[in-house]
Order: C-alpha cells, then structure tokens, then sequence
C-alpha cells in the first residue's frame, strides 16, 4: 500500500500501481472523453436529422450522394478498425516493429478516407451545394466535417504514436498507450457507420 | 513542487529538484515568486488561483448588477442607453454563471476534493492547470468584447435568430460564443479530471459510501458538465459557423426552426442550474454537521437525493420553454418531470433541518450562512414549483418573478453555500481564521440586502414587470401597494446594502492577511480527512496515506462511543493525531513536475478562437502555437524521472533545506 499511496496516480498506472478501481486513470478519462462526445455527435445529428429535407433551392440529398463511391471510402475506415486491433495485439504482445507497421497502415486507411471525403465535398460543390445553399448543405458539411476532423486528429495521433514509440520516448505503459489510441479511433469508426446510415443510406 | 524528500541524515530529508528533462524545452523548476504560480499543476495553488479569479469576476458581475439596479431605481434612467443596458444584463449573468459560480465552485472541488479522499493530488494534474489557464482566457475573451466594439446584447442564452448576424451586428456575439467555447473546453476536461480522481484516487478503506458529501456533489456535478457541455458546444458551434462563415442553421428566411437553438442551449442549460447549486449543497452538507454537531442526518438519503437531482435534471430541460409552443403532451411530461424533482430536493431540506434538531448548534458565520442558503434555497425553490405548472408558468414567463426565483435559488441557495465554504475553510486553506465579528456584519448585510433587492421582485413580476426592460415611466407604474417605482427603489436599495455585505467579506480577507494570529488546526472540531494534516496543508497532503474506516473519518479518530452511556467522547485532539501521521511520514514521496506547456497551450487556443474573428492569419498561428505546445507536453513526462531527482548526478544545485511544512 505505501508503495501505491506515494505516487500520484497517473504516475502510478506506468509502474503498475493500483487504482481504488484497478482501471488505469488515462483508460478511464478516454472513456469518459468518448461519453461527452457521444452527446457532442448527438447534436449534431439531431440537427442534421431535423434540417436534411430542407434544401431550399440547391439540390436535394438523394440527388447528389454518390452511395456506391461513399460504401467504398466507409469500407476502408471500417477496415482500419481491423488493422487498430492488429496493432492493439501486437503492443500487448511487446512487438514494436509490428505496432508501428499496423499503426501506419491504419493511419493511412484513415487518411484515404479523409481524401474521399474531400473528394466528395468538391464534387457536392460543383454539383451546386455550398455551405450557405440551404440548411441541408449547412448541417451536411457540419455533421461530416466535423467526423472528417475527428479522424483527422486521429490520424495525427497514430503517426505520432509511431513517431514517439520509434524514437522510445513513449511515457507510461506503451500497450496501453496504444490500446487508448484504439479507442479513440474506434469510436470515431463507429460513429461513422450511424453517419453513413443516417445520411446516406435512409432515404430522405 | 518537483520533489522528491528522502530520509537523510536524521530527520531532514534531502530535496532534490529535477534537472534535466525529454522533449524540447527544459522543466520549470522554480519553487518562488511568480513563476512558481504560473508554472505549478498542484491542485491546492490552483484552486487558490481558481478563486481569485472567480472573486475578480464576481466583484465585475457586481459592478454589473449595480449598474443595472441604478438604472432601473427611479423613472426613465439616465444611467445607460438602451443598447449599454443590454450588454450590461447580458455579461451580468454570463459573468456570474460562467466566470464566477462555476469557478468558484471549482476552486473548491481542486483545493478539497483530493484532500477529502486522501490522495496527494488529481489525476491529471497538467490538465488541471491547463483547465484554469482556458478558463481565464476564456474569461478575457468575453470581456474583451467591451473595449472591442460592444459585449453580447443577446441575454444569457443568447437566442436565436436574435443572436443572428442581422440583429446582433457587432461582434460582441462572436466574442461571447468563442469565451464561452474556451471556458466550456476548460471545464469539460476538468470535470473528466475529477471524475477520474474520485474513482481511482481514493483512499484504501474509502467506499463510495464512506465519502464526504460535498466530494460526492462535486462527482455529480462533474457527470452532468461531461454530459451537457458538449451539447453547448454544439451549439455554440452552429451559432460559431452561421455568424463567421455564412451557415444557415438559424436563419428563418431558409426555413429554420429558431427551437433547435432553444431545444440546444436548455438541455446544457437546465443541467447547468444543478451543476451551479449542487456544490452548494455538498458545502453546507459539510458545515451543518460540524456546527451541529451531530453527524448528517440520512447519508445515504442526503448522497441518492443529490445524484437523483443530477439524473432527473436532464428531463426537465423544456420548463424553460412553456411559452414557445411545444403543444400538450411535451409540456405535460416535462411539467410533471418538473415537478417530480422538487422530491429529492425536498429531501435534502429535510436532512439538513433534521441535522440540527436536537444539535448543540454553534451559531458561526460558516453556520449562518448555511442556514441561510437552507431558509432562502427553501423560497426559491417554492417559487419554482409555480413555474412547473404549465399555466401559471405562461404568465410568468420573461418577467421579474422569473429573475425574483432564480435570484433566490442562485444568490439565496448557491452564493451563500459558497460564502459559507470560505468562513469555514478558510483556516484550512491560509491557517488564519476569518474575523467573525466582521462576519456576522457580511452576513447580516447579505442577507437584508438580498432579500431587499430580490423579495420586492416577486412583486413587481406578478404585477407584469418584464425582466430585460431598459427604463419603466411613472405614468404606468401603478398605484398604492402594487406601484412599481416604490418597489424598483427598494430593489435597488436592497442591491447597494448587499453590495457593503460583500464589501465586509473584501476587508475581512484583508485584515486577515495582514494578522498575524495563526488559526489552531482543528478550530470547528471538524469530520472529515482535509483537517488530518497541518493548516495550511503540504505541499503534498498527507504524510501517510490514511487508511478509511468511517464515514467522517476524523472525526472517529478524535472521538470514541463510551459504551456506558453511549455518547461519543473525545479521546485525541487533531494536533495529536497530525503529529502521529508526521511520525509515519511516507520516506519517499513524488509530486507531478511543473511545467510550461498548459499556459502555452491555453494560449495557443485563444488565438485559434479569436481567429474565427480575426481571420485565417491567426488561426494558423494559433494551430501551431498548440500543435507545439501538445507535442512537448506528450514528450514531458507528468512525473519528472527518478534519475533527475538523484542528488549525485548534478552539480552543487541541490539544497538541503528543512522539511515542508
């Protein structure tokens, strides 16, 4: 116990130090972040859902969504899902080289989404539909820009956890590091399929 | 700060400051003048600086509300123009909500909490400077908005489209929404530090059920600002978008639906009264007790009742919106919900009167003022129940009988809780005591003066008085008992007595600073674990972890039940009990490090809020002011490494010095 009493806490999860929990206080913070902005997406949403039929003069939502082209991009993010776990894995496993390739390739899925959604806004753009058209083109752009710059900073974060971890300054424990990463990431994916189902796929 | 103290030669431990650290820019180190302040992530100075920086807030928001009083006082004020008294009502609340009760509240929650539960300090203690660094340029953003070409004009919760580019021109708006943003960033993360520090940080023996009751309103509050903020900051965003960059999202003219803004602003809105009085409540559910003494009456009823506040609070959002229309069966459900949380507050009163009968009641400044928030919280909240009623609600609607209960509520319950915070932990945190001859002067002055300035309010309301009205003429003011002038007068009369009240509490802390006499450590015979260590405490709280076997610990380490007549007899005074914890004093103790990078940061997203009214130039350089100021706080460990610390590895900087404390 005196061991444990004399850390403050967030120092203590890199040495192994108990918690009155046992969850690690960064792991715990992450998922409390992740709660908040399940109601900061809830607005948004909300405010999407009541706005998408109004589209004044521009062009209606079914009119310019290119559903095949967006399954292909949602695809890819959800397929980085896949490639976080493979590198959650192999942190727990302590295999550095492995962690940095599927942390690498899943920034770059995540990148490729983010280059079809900036693809598809120009096209929406020159289809007719800026952000001051109607209050569907306001609330579109706000929704999805908004998810665009969540996996933005998450790309971000997965470079620079390979950049830390290459270079070994890495403080606390480097699996769950990596594992919070994870969570963040995942969440930003699952977010995307209500998105994708909300937006695109219900018919308006 | 930054130090480890290890058994040296007798009993001086050797304090060694870290020299050398990863990342780009060398650890502060400084442990005197400013930069010790500016630079520090213990919990104790920030909650310090948390309320100094509420109380310049609350003197500005006075200055305010006297401005608004002097112009309301006689027929046809001259004091400010239409458009000044506007901005003037507009800061007022905004100024009390956001940059004073909130802080305040925090400054306790920081200095107490982790006292209260027995650690050395928060979870995230960076984060937590980085919270009060947002918080007060958030604070300046705002009020910059003054020599900046006019403040906000749009009320409180700023509603749309008034708050549109059209009618509210200036950039006062644009201000408003992007303090408030910064601010809401600096409480969110410091409701998610404190959240964490209360779930992991606790005390070995310290159950959920064994913690002190104001830490456990502090976790509720904490809950509903992780919840709500984030709903603001949508928001603020939408509102951020329409009036920078030409979004349309209130722009009626397109089709927009003005609720949305409505629906938004109150769902934060409404959380956000309990999140202003429920450290309120955890204050006086504190000093009751103490000055009763007798233990709280229904812990457990006290605890469910404030974290079922904390979960109704989110239903009842619409009350404040009877007026707009919502048709029958919403405002049916959220008049009943409305009315269904008067239950567990009810609850409370109960326990708190229940606390005193039959207590041996020591009449304190702290205890006046507790007794007060339970006396005049009990008529606000009695105001409110009418506002549940749908009908009556409807002719309340927008007048001084709205402004009349949550004055009631706000001053009357969540200030007075506040102010009876400072009298009873003011030894604990300075080790000198407030004078409690100018006390009882602060007190009485309060409480006259507030029931002065608020009372005749119910009246002017009722009578159809309108809030937010810049002048009233003498032609249609009434007569007899109902005239409005005589009762404006009065309210602003009342406005000014409360004004010396706090004027007394200014000059107690004066002279307080300036005696000389230093409090004892126990001066109310107190309960709970934040007196289980020296006035003011160390640098790193406690000498030993406490181990928890009671509901108000302390006390049970002072007191023992004398079975043949079963009443508790004091067997230890806190000096002994302190001065056994010194003689088990931990040998090997780290404090998280200074460090530079919350100011930066905190800067760097003030001038990326500022940017959305200044143009790209400065949000590119406030991007990269943080993107900076992030990457050396990653590659900054929170706790400086063992090897900074070892006396042998630097060169003659290290001082012996005597033990803190």
């Amino acid at each position: 116990m005196a061991e444990t009493a004399t850390h403050t806490a967030d120092h203590a999860s890199e040495h192994g130090h108990e918690t009155s929990t046992g969850l690690s206080n960064n792991k715990l913070a992450m998922w409390l972040f992740l709660g908040s902005e399940c109601l900061l997406f809830g607005g948004l949403i909300s405010t999407y859902m009541l706005y998408r039929g109004r589209v004044s003069d521009g062009p209606h939502p079914m009119a310019i969504f290119d559903i095949p082209f967006t399954s292909v991009s949602s695809f890819v993010l959800l397929m980085s899902s896949l490639t976080m776990v493979l590198a959650v894995t192999a942190a727990q496993r302590g295999d550095d080289s492995r962690t940095n390739l599927w942390l690498t390739i899943t920034a770059v899925l995540g990148a490729t989404f983010v280059g079809g959604q900036v693809y598809e806004f120009t096209a929406f753009i020159r289809e007719g539909l800026g952000f001051s058209t109607s209050l569907f083109g306001s609330s579109f752009y706000t929704l999805t820009g908004f998810h665009g710059i969540h996996v933005s900073v998450g790309v971000l974060m997965l470079l620079s956890t390979v950049g830390i971890i290459r270079k070994n300054k890495i403080t606390g424990n480097k699996a769950e590091v990596v594992e919070i990463v994870g969570l963040y990431w995942h969440f930003v994916d699952v977010v995307w399929i209500i998105i994708f189902t909300l937006v695109y796929l219900i018919p308006s | 700060m930054a130090i480890i103290e290890r058994p040296g030669t007798g009993t001086t431990p050797v304090v060694a400051t870290p020299q050398q650290t990863l990342g780009a820019v060398k650890r502060p180190v400084e442990t005197k003048g400013w930069r010790e302040w500016l630079f520090t992530v213990d919990h104790k100075k920030i909650g310090i600086m948390y309320g100094v920086v509420a109380m310049v807030f609350f003197i500005i928001g006075g200055v305010e509300a006297l401005l608004i009083r002097l112009q309301l006082a006689m027929p046809d004020g001259q004091i400010l123009s239409a458009d000044k008294y506007n901005q003037m009502f507009t800061m007022h609340a905004t100024t009390m909500v956001f940059l004073f009760a909130m802080p305040m509240a925090g400054a306790f929650a920081n200095y107490f909490l982790p006292l209260q539960i027995g650690a050395r300090d928060v979870a995230f203690p960076r984060i937590n400077a980085l919270s009060l660094w947002l918080l007060i340029i958030g604070g300046l953003v705002l009020n910059a908005s003054w020599f900046l070409g006019g403040a906000a004009d749009g009320g409180w919760f700023m509603y749309a489209p008034n708050s549109g580019p059209i009618f509210s021109p200036s950039h006062g708006v644009d201000f408003w929404v992007i303090g408030l943003q910064i601010a809401g960033v600096a409480s969110l993360l410091g409701s998610i530090n404190l959240i964490v520090t209360v779930v992991n940080m606790r005390a070995p023996g310290m159950s959920l059920m064994k913690m002190p009751v104001f830490t456990w309103m502090i976790l509720v509050v904490q809950f509903l600002l992780v919840f709500s903020l984030p709903v603001i900051t949508v928001a603020l965003v939408l509102l951020m978008l329409q009036r920078s960059y030409g979004a349309t999202f209130f722009d009626v003219s397109q089709g927009a639906d003005p609720l949305l803004w409505q629906h938004l602003f109150w769902i934060f809105g409404h959380p956000e009264v309990y999140v202003l009085i429920l450290p309120a409540f955890g204050i006086i559910s504190e000093v009751l007790p103490t000055f009763a003494r007798k233990p709280l009456f229904g812990y457990p009823f006290v605890v469910f009742s404030g974290a079922s506040i904390g979960l109704v609070g989110f239903g009842v959002w619409a009350h404040h919106m009877f007026a707009s229309g919502l048709g029958p069966v919403s405002v049916a459900v959220f008049s009943v919900a409305t009315m269904a949380i008067a239950i567990p507050t009810g609850v409370k009163i109960f326990n708190w009167l229940l606390t005193m009968w039959g207590g041996k009641i020591w009449y304190t400044t702290a205890m006046n003022f507790a007794i007060g928030l339970v006396v005049l919280f009990t008529i606000g909240g009695l105001s409110g129940v009418t506002h549940s009623v749908a009908p009556s609600d409807t002719q309340q609607t927008d007048t001084y009988y709205i402004v009349a209960h949550f004055h009631y509520v706000l001053f009357g319950g969540m200030v007075f809780g506040l102010f009876s915070g400072f009298y009873y932990w003011w030894p604990k945190v300075f080790g000198k005591m407030l004078n409690e001859k100018l006390g009882a002067w602060n007190f009485w002055f309060m409480v006259i003066g507030m029931n002065l300035t608020f009372g005749p309010m119910h009246i002017l309301g009722l009578q159809g008085q309108p809030r937010r009205m810049y002048v009233w003429t003498e032609a249609r003011a009434g007569e007899g008992f109902f005239n409005l002038g005589f009762w404006n007068l009065i309210a602003s009369i009342g406005s000014f007595i409360l004004a010396v009240g706090v004027l007394f509490f200014l000059i107690n802390v004066v002279i307080t600073a300036r005696s000389k006499k230093q409090a004892p450590l126990d001066p109310w015979d107190a309960r709970t674990l934040e007196w289980l260590t020296t006035s003011p405490p160390k640098a790193h709280n406690f000498d030993r972890i406490p181990v928890v076997h009671h509901l108000d610990e302390f006390f049970h380490r002072k007191y023992e039940e004398d079975t043949a007549t079963h009443t508790m007899k004091k067997v230890a005074e806190g000096e002994d009990l302190v001065r056994v914890e010194e003689e088990a004093a931990d040998a090997h103790i780290h404090l998280p490090s200074p460090s530079y990078w919350p100011i930066v940061l905190s800067v760097g997203v003030g001038l990326l809020g500022l940017g959305t009214i200044y143009g790209i130039p400065m949000i590119v350089l406030g991007f990269a002011i943080t993107l900076f100021a992030s990457y050396g706080w990653i590659l900054e460990p929170s706790v400086a490494e063992e090897i900074d610390f070892e006396p042998s590895n630097n060169d003659g900087n290290t001082k012996e010095i005597a033990p803190l404390g």
